[in-house]
């Protein structure tokens, strides 16, 4: 399945770009995401963490990703 | 949405007495307000400015849980949340909070509970942009 990543601040800066399209098996979860992202883009292993939302809201490990939804990673957050 | 919550991004400027005066309610014996600023100095590094980016969608989705959970536990009459975005100079706020209740050390708590949950769970950003480099802050361990 074709899902698409939207990215912020600092991920954005480490793939050069502010959303990217994955291909990754049917039913993958959240952690199968960060592992192929990890990969791909060494960089990301250095962030003191790097969360991922879906559909607005944060996600487990465990949560099961589906094609149409938004999608969005979230490094350290510094607001305020 | 819940009318005692006011939460807004904005790349406009901020002003406080706007936040002071929608946080006026009925029974408000107080009220407090925080406002974050741009600092000149990190470490020993002079920041030029701060540019600051929001997924806003859900920033403004976790600002309104904050103010959920802050009016679960304090007796708050109005919750405004209001955050800057993009680039800001030395100086301005960069988020202002306005919490009224009955009496003032609700206030107090409850504000100082809203300013540290946004610190660690909204989904804003901001790079320090020195007079030799620039830097996403708490990016790195």
């Amino acid at each position: 399945m074709k899902l698409s990543v939207l990215l912020f601040g600092i991920a954005r800066d480490i793939v050069g770009d502010r959303q990217i399209s994955v291909d990754l098996p049917e039913n993958e979860n959240v952690a199968g995401l960060l592992n192929y992202l990890k990969k791909e883009y060494p960089s990301f292993n250095d962030l003191q963490s790097l969360l991922v939302a879906v559909n607005d809201t944060y996600a487990k490990s465990e949560h099961v990703l589906q094609e149409n939804d938004e999608i969005a990673l979230i490094p350290p957050v510094s607001g305020g | 949405m819940a009318d005692y919550q006011e939460i807004l991004v904005t790349e406009n400027p901020l002003e406080v007495e706007k936040a002071y005066a929608h946080a006026q309610a009925g029974n408000t014996g107080a009220v407090n307000i925080f406002v974050g600023t741009v600092r000149n100095k990190t470490d020993t590094r002079n920041v030029v400015n701060l540019e600051y980016e929001a997924y806003e969608g859900m920033a403004i989705k976790e600002m309104r849980k904050i103010a959920e959970e802050a009016a679960s536990k304090w007796p708050v009459e109005k919750i405004i949340i209001h955050h800057r975005v993009g680039k800001l100079r030395v100086g301005e706020a960069t988020v202002v909070i306005a919490v009224s209740t009955p009496h003032r050390h609700d206030s107090f708590e409850a504000c100082r509970y809203i300013i540290d949950t946004l610190k660690k769970s909204v989904p804003i950003w901001k790079k320090e942009v020195f007079e030799d480099g620039e830097e996403w802050v708490s990016a790195h361990p």
